[in-house]
């Protein structure tokens, strides 16, 4: 009696897959090695990143903003702080291709310079808040017990406090001496709970592995632990938040500048410039419209950048 | 031609009718950014009324998308690139979905996988059973409500009434399991296809709801596709099996003649490999060729060995590792306004593993089996009772001393998907213990490094890759590395190996013995796996409810054991009865 249902022919076909018990391994690591070598995570997303219209686009972006940032005298030589009521609203004309505003400053000028003060508050207020709230969230979350007990009601405390209002008192007491650094150091002060939440969380879900108990178990202190194992595998979310919000960091320096609080006025602000241009909404826009729009450039780019590495990050979201 | 062949095989079960599901040649893909990736090349397959039919393979093997694929539940990349499937002589393939979804539940019903994660925990269990009766226009109104507890009592399960009312959470895994049996069987289907509809649960809870499946499913005169991994499990339940390998059914045939007699190579290596099957017969002879393994021990290098303190011997009888009346209770938080209440997850446990000999640790889950594990490691403190290690009590053990422990004892976790550290290379995953050890010099620690890889057989060049690049045995074998980059004397497998393909699984049980064989290693092997500690241990504790219920040589456990629990474990081993005939 035959013992199969399956055409012989089949079956003969079959024949060649065998081979003694050290078949499995080897098909592994075969296909292991027809992969280019070495993919870490990182090298993976960055490889979908790459291939993102998203992070292209957001990427050349904010690589104009930067060269602009560091470098404005090649995009314009005049000097933005020139200003005269001579030209006070001024029609663009040679060298000045968007006209002047009501103080007689060259708008074009202004946008070019005014890109530095925004990016520098955007990128140190991120910095320090990663810092703050990544250490604040990490100890709170790897530690637990009556650490992250405390560590999480100070994070309410200053999670029910409205961020710009907070700042806005503040920086109310330095009124008359503002720099960036203010902005940067009160923006920081109240807004590194978000981040440190998250990274409280990351850490929480990360320190269960059995990786880190494995590396307990060989002999390494919690706190090697928490730098070593930890936080690199918490670190993904920290890094999207961190993009996104620091788009919404510039957004509060201009906030602040337009309320009177932010820089002075001998720092060119998008912020600034668009509160002084409020008046001119209906009869010159364009005084109001290019910090605005500059601003709006400059805040999608980084809140595009951050939907780009998240999506890449995440490999749940990947579609590979 | 496959039809023909079929009505051959099964003549005699139903030589009166056709089959009531036809596979022939089908062929089904993914499209992925590659292009098409072949999940089911040529796969036929014939069900008949009533019949029990069982697809085995490994994970990957294509065995669940060929099921999903006579239902039509493939995602959305999923393509059936040729072939036809014909359920009671209508082409399926051709189906509209509004008729396809008519077919899904009345006429083949389907067990899934995880019944954990198959009933929505929003809604009463009962209520989810009445919209399977909804749907497929059974009873509506009281009729159902009565419908509802009729079959959860079918399922097996009591106090249907009241059941009916619960959630899902307040069910165990194996009620869950029932009552989605319970549901796949609301319209009476002619076929249920059940997708590995036990691997999530304990032994003797598998055994129970396989037996009642069985009751079921003959009574009502279902026909039932069986697609499982255990070719054990499949042997005892099923009339016809299909083994499939990458994509293909690479044998088929009545279930007692392929276990006996196995034709292809792979299913021979299946046969010989699969734990239940062959730890009833080939235990002895299995545990002897495993020890004294010629070609294993030709691959030794003898350079590792040296530099070990430890001499190898499997005779000498000193005690390296004993337990004293361990204790560990957990706090449960009571209710509002009441006192917390102590859970014993160990309760007295005493046991002492003599040197290079291993001990397991039998029990389902929550017996504690883990929480022993953990005090043995120092990861955990027990409440009462101590651990020596070479005599020395090892909880007051501090900074240098507990160290030098660390050194001793070493760990091999079940997930190998989170046992390497994702952002560590392969190299500094083993470089780890090392350099917290201070071990050597970078070139000492290449050379350790790649001494261990070999040993564990893996190639040199894996030092540069990830673990994202590694397969799940793979990976263990990379965590075995790691655990024995110390020369540990006490090696503590919690689960090692029961996230593993059968295959990968025998192979790193091979190596876990012929490494205990090189290096004089105790091991403390944590399993819910009677048959996997079969082949591995020589002394076994059963657990249960975090006491110990029987402790003795492996030997007397499996061929005289004391305890009813032991017994019905011993029972529920899937495939356990089945005279081999002689296998390779």
């Amino acid at each position: 009696m035959p013992d199969t249902s399956i055409p012989r022919a089949t079956r003969a076909g079959q024949q060649r897959y065998v081979a003694p018990l050290d078949e499995t391994p080897l098909q592994g690591v075969d296909a292991v090695s027809n992969e280019s070598d070495g993919s870490s995570l990182w090298k993976d997303a960055f490889r979908s990143l790459i291939r993102q219209p998203l992070f292209i686009i957001s990427g050349l972006l904010i690589l104009l903003i930067l060269v602009v940032v560091a470098f404005p005298w090649l995009f314009t030589s005049a000097d933005p702080t020139y200003c005269t009521l001579d030209n006070s609203l001024a029609e663009p004309r040679a060298g000045h291709p968007l006209g002047f505003n009501q103080q007689g400053c060259d708008i074009y000028a202004r946008v070019i310079y005014g890109a530095q003060a925004s990016v520098m508050v955007g990128a140190f207020t991120t910095l320090g808040v990663v810092i703050i709230g990544g250490i604040i969230g990490a100890v709170a979350g790897f530690y637990g017990g009556w650490i992250d007990a405390l560590l999480s009601r100070i994070m309410d405390i200053f999670f029910a406090l409205p961020f710009v209002l907070a700042a806005i008192v503040v920086l109310q007491l330095v009124r008359d001496s503002i720099t960036v650094w203010h902005i940067i150091g009160v923006l920081a002060a109240f807004g590194w709970t978000q981040i440190a939440r998250i990274t409280r969380g990351a850490v929480i879900s990360t320190k269960n592995s059995d990786f880190v108990t494995a590396s307990t178990a060989v002999g390494a202190s919690p706190l090697k632990n928490l730098v070593r194992h930890v936080l690199p595998n918490a670190i993904a979310p920290v890094i999207v938040t961190a993009t996104v919000s620091l788009g919404i960091y510039i957004v509060a320096e201009a906030t602040l500048s337009y309320l009177g609080l932010g820089l002075p006025s001998t720092i060119v602000s998008w912020g600034a410039d668009i509160a002084s241009a409020q008046t001119l909404i209906r009869t010159n826009p364009e005084a109001l419209f290019f910090p605005a729009a500059a601003l709006a450039v400059t805040v999608l780019s980084f809140i595009m950048m951050g939907d780009a590495v998240r999506d890449a990050l995440d490999p749940k979201a990947r579609t590979r | 031609m496959t039809g023909d062949a079929n009505q051959t095989v099964d003549e005699a079960a139903t030589a009166e009718t056709g089959p009531l599901l036809q596979i022939s040649d089908l062929e089904v893909g993914f499209k992925t950014q590659n292009g098409m990736v072949s999940a089911v090349r040529g796969a036929n397959l014939s069900v008949y009324p009533g019949q029990t039919v069982a697809i085995v393979g490994e994970s990957g093997s294509g065995k669940s998308t060929l099921a999903h694929t006579i239902v039509n539940l493939l995602p959305d990349n999923g393509r059936i690139r040729r072939g036809s499937i014909r359920f009671r002589d209508q082409e399926v393939t051709q189906f509209s979905k509004r008729r396809m979804a008519a077919l899904r539940g009345s006429s083949i019903g389907l067990v899934p996988q995880d019944p954990m994660s198959n009933l929505n925990p929003l809604w009463r269990v009962g209520f989810q059973i009445k919209e399977t009766l909804k749907a497929n226009n059974i009873a509506t109104g009281k009729a159902a409500d009565k419908r509802v507890r009729e079959l959860l009592a079918e399922a097996g399960l009591p106090n249907a009434e009241e059941r009916a009312r619960q959630f899902p959470h307040e069910f165990s895994g194996g009620m869950l399991q029932r009552s989605l049996i319970a549901m796949g069987l609301a319209a009476r289907p002619d076929l249920l296809i059940a997708d590995e509809p036990t691997s999530a649960l304990d032994v003797t809870v598998q055994h129970q709801i396989l037996n009642h499946l069985d009751g079921l499913t003959s009574e009502l005169n279902v026909a039932v596709l069986l697609i499982t991994h255990d070719l054990g499990l499949a042997a005892e339940r099923a009339e016809h099996l299909a083994v499939m390998y990458k994509g293909r059914i690479v044998e088929s045939g009545p279930a007692l003649d392929i276990l006996q007699d196995p034709q292809h190579p792979y299913t021979q290596r299946l046969v010989h490999s699969a734990p239940s099957l062959a730890s009833r017969r080939l235990e002895s002879e299995h545990q002897h060729i495993q020890v004294s393994d010629p070609s294993a021990a030709a691959t030794e290098t003898t350079d590792g060995a040296t530099s070990r303190d430890a001499a190898p011997g499997a005779t000498s009888t000193d005690t390296v590792l004993e337990a004293e009346h361990l204790v560990k209770s957990f706090p449960i938080r009571g209710d509002f306004g009441q006192k917390s209440t102590d859970f014993k997850a160990v309760d007295d446990v005493s046991f002492s593993l003599q040197r290079g000999t291993t001990m397991a640790l039998v029990g389902e889950s929550g017996s504690g089996k883990s929480t022993v594990a953990q005090i043995t490691l120092r990861l955990l403190r027990p409440t009462s009772g101590r651990v020596l290690f070479d005599g020395e009590d090892i909880s007051p053990l501090a900074s240098k001393e507990l160290l030098r422990l660390r050194r001793k004892v070493q760990p091999i976790f079940q997930n190998p998907y989170g046992t390497l550290d994702p952002m560590y290379s392969i190299y500094r995953t083993i470089e780890e213990p090392l350099r917290t050890h201070g071990i050597g010099n970078q070139k000492q620690r290449r050379q350790k490094i790649k001494d261990l890889l070999e040993k564990v057989a893996m190639p040199a060049s894996t030092v540069n890759r990830y673990p994202n690049e590694l397969s799940g045995g793979q990976r263990q074998r990379i965590a075995i590395a790691r655990a024995l980059a110390l020369d540990p004397e006490v090696v503590v497998c919690d689960e090692a190996v029961s996230a593993l393909d059968v295959l990968v699984q025998d192979q790193i049980l091979n190596l876990l013995n012929d490494l205990q064989g090189e290096f004089g290693l105790s091991y403390l092997f944590i399993s819910h796996d009677l048959a996997v500690v079969r082949q591995i241990a020589d002394d076994v504790l059963v657990m249960r409810h975090g006491q110990l219920v029987e402790a003795a040589s492996t030997d007397e456990v499996f061929g005289n054991p004391q305890q009813q629990y032991t017994r019905d474990l011993l029972e529920s081993i899937p495939g356990g009865h089945i005279p081999l005939g002689n296998t390779a």
